[in-house]
């Protein structure tokens, strides 16, 4: 479109869309502004986004966490979860979704339907099941439950976005490597992987923000608070038992989303690119 | 001569042979290359879906092995349980609000971001961070604290002379709509889906409209809607099947109260299956489920032959 804008449009459009900027943002700068204030004005100027003084020390509390668990163990469970489950993704994705893409096979297309299928299954329907495998793997208490079924097909999604990423990629080229002498999983290495940087970093973000985000498979699976992410770090520390005071409860909870707003705005053009492609989450 | 013709069946059993041999090695380099998903969808997924079906006619505690019961866990559902049909109505009703709100939020922002203002990239990303912190604790305390009895909220309402000094959280009638706020607010990432969808429509369709005297208003409704319909339906259906299965901002926020309004049903599976660890019915509970979406879903996609534009087939 290449009308020229009038000066008022341009004016009113800013005006607009800035306002539902301001209103979008304004939980989150709520909360930074909030873990700085003293105790009595995250109620007293509830909605004011400016601190009366800088109170760094809710920083300084809140990562003594509870009892005998600070933030530094939930820090450090959440990062390991986090990252195993990245690179399960990455692993589980790229090796399938090639086979389906490039190779092929008896059932073929069958089991690509079951993959189709398993993107759109609530995950309730085997949440129940699973977790009994798992008791009875003895695997409760433990991060295996958070981390192998990444590397498994856990998040059919991105073997799909995978494989329509592979298809994108010229066939003339692994048939030029494979008259060279290149075995199939020589394509795969050495022509395929390295052409997928892109959707690599799509899954590796993804995963990040959800694995970082999960909730209830940490609530079902770490009843053991030495175990405890992030996530329920925050929500144990949030529990009114243990609560002693709110400015520490929200600095933690801030920093908590830290990593994800780092990530993102690291990766931020990947990540809106990644959405708008294959219309995740 | 006889001999030739030996040769040559000879030659083309030892093609089918090798035939049959590349392709048996075929399979086996797709298996060893599929084998990790296979394991999960026969091991993680297919087989527990059918235990779970199985399960659901059993009454099952973890404690002592799973003992039939027949249809005794679906007779007490539908008959017996006002539970059930709560958390039904309670997510139902989550669902034909908070989806179209959202989605509506998402594709009139998209259009606006898609009219050629400079800094729509800024404001893009801007809109987009909700989506990705939304599902988490820490926004989960921090909803509480904005829409608590002396939260921000209430003291921007005091501004504009509303005085409101309850818990909105705690409100029988406004419990849900805290929620719903909380999914409209995340809002961004269907707009971007829409906005990828809004720059695809080529230019030249608009050009050729204008020629032909076409106003904005009738542009909108003739090339952009129709054209748009297609990435309508698939945000339609992802959203609508993760409304069906929120949980974690209900189980923080509201913790399904106030006096059960913001039970979803999600909640209520999860209370069933690891509070009160009554394995069988909530299998049931979870296939119910499972059917009530795919009955949802299943709707979506027969009236999408109503609404969707698709090109292939010049128009409907």
């Amino acid at each position: 479109m290449d009308e020229r804008k009038t000066l008022r449009q341009i004016i009113i459009y800013h005006t607009f869309v800035g306002g539902l900027g301001f209103v979008m943002l304004y939980p989150i700068l709520w909360m930074f502004a909030s873990s700085l204030k003293p105790e009595h004005e995250i109620f007293l100027n509830a909605a004011s986004l400016i601190p009366s003084e800088f109170r760094w020390e809710n920083y300084a509390i809140g990562w003594e966490g509870f009892g005998r668990y600070g933030f530094d163990l939930f820090f450090r469970n959440s990062l390991f979860v986090t990252t195993l489950a990245v690179i399960g993704a990455l692993f589980c994705s790229t090796v399938v979704a090639f086979a389906f893409a490039r190779l092929q096979f008896k059932f073929q297309s069958v089991l690509f339907a079951c993959l189709l299928a398993t993107v759109m299954l609530p995950m309730q329907v085997t949440l129940i099941p699973q977790y009994i495998l798992f008791h009875n793997l003895g695997w409760v208490n433990t991060f295996l439950p958070l981390i192998v079924p990444t590397f498994i097909g856990g998040s059919p999604f991105f073997i799909f976005l995978m494989v329509q990423f592979i298809r994108g990629i010229p066939r003339e080229l692994d048939e030029a490597a494979i008259i060279d002498g290149c075995s199939w999983y020589g394509v795969f290495w050495y022509v395929i992987l390295p052409l997928t940087k892109p959707a690599l970093v799509t899954v590796m973000i993804f995963q990040f923000m959800w694995t970082w985000d999960d909730f209830l498979s940490p609530l079902i699976y770490l009843q053991n608070a030495n175990l405890y992410t992030v996530a329920l770090g925050l929500r144990g520390f949030s529990d009114p038992d243990n609560l002693t005071a709110w400015g520490p409860l929200i600095a933690m909870s801030s920093l908590s989303l830290l990593p994800q707003f780092v990530l993102f705005l690291f990766c931020q053009k990947y990540l809106v690119k990644g959405i708008a492609t294959t219309g995740i989450k | 001569m006889e001999n030739e013709v030996k040769n040559q069946s000879d030659l083309q059993s030892i093609f089918d042979a090798n035939r049959k041999k590349r392709r048996r090695k075929n399979n086996l380099i797709a298996v060893s290359f599929l084998s990790p998903w296979l394991l999960g969808f026969f091991g993680f997924v297919l087989g527990p879906m059918l235990y779970s079906l199985y399960l659901s006619f059993t009454s099952y505690s973890m404690l002592t092995a799973p003992s039939w019961v027949g249809l005794d866990n679906y007779i007490r559902i539908f008959t017996n349980d006002n539970l059930f049909w709560l958390s039904l109505r309670v997510t139902l009703l989550f669902v034909v609000v908070a989806t179209p709100l959202r989605l509506a939020f998402a594709l009139t922002v998209a259009i606006i971001m898609n009219t050629g203002h400079k800094g729509s990239g800024f404001y893009t990303l801007i809109y987009y961070v909700p989506s990705i912190i939304g599902g988490s604790v820490a926004i989960a305390v921090i909803w509480r604290q904005i829409w608590g009895r002396d939260g921000a909220l209430n003291e921007i309402l005091g501004w504009f002379g509303f005085e409101a000094n309850y818990n909105w959280f705690s409100h029988p009638d406004f419990a849900i709509w805290v929620l719903i706020f909380l999914i409209v607010w995340q809002f961004g990432s269907p707009m971007v889906i829409f906005l990828a969808g809004l720059r695809q429509i080529p230019q030249e369709l608009y050009e050729a409209a204008s020629v032909d005297g076409a106003n904005k208003i009738h542009k909108f409704f003739k090339i952009t809607m129709p054209l748009i319909t297609p990435v309508l339906f698939f945000n339609l259906i992802f959203q609508m099947i993760n409304s069906f299965m929120t949980f974690t901002q209900a189980f923080l926020v509201t913790e399904g109260g106030p006096i059960n309004r913001t039970l979803f049903y999600a909640l209520y599976l999860y209370r069933e299956a690891f509070t009160n660890f009554r394995m069988g019915y909530a299998s049931a509970l979870a296939w119910i489920l499972l059917i009530v979406i795919g009955t949802c879903t299943w709707l979506v996609f027969k009236s999408s032959k109503k609404w969707v534009y698709y090109e292939s087939e010049g128009g409907k």
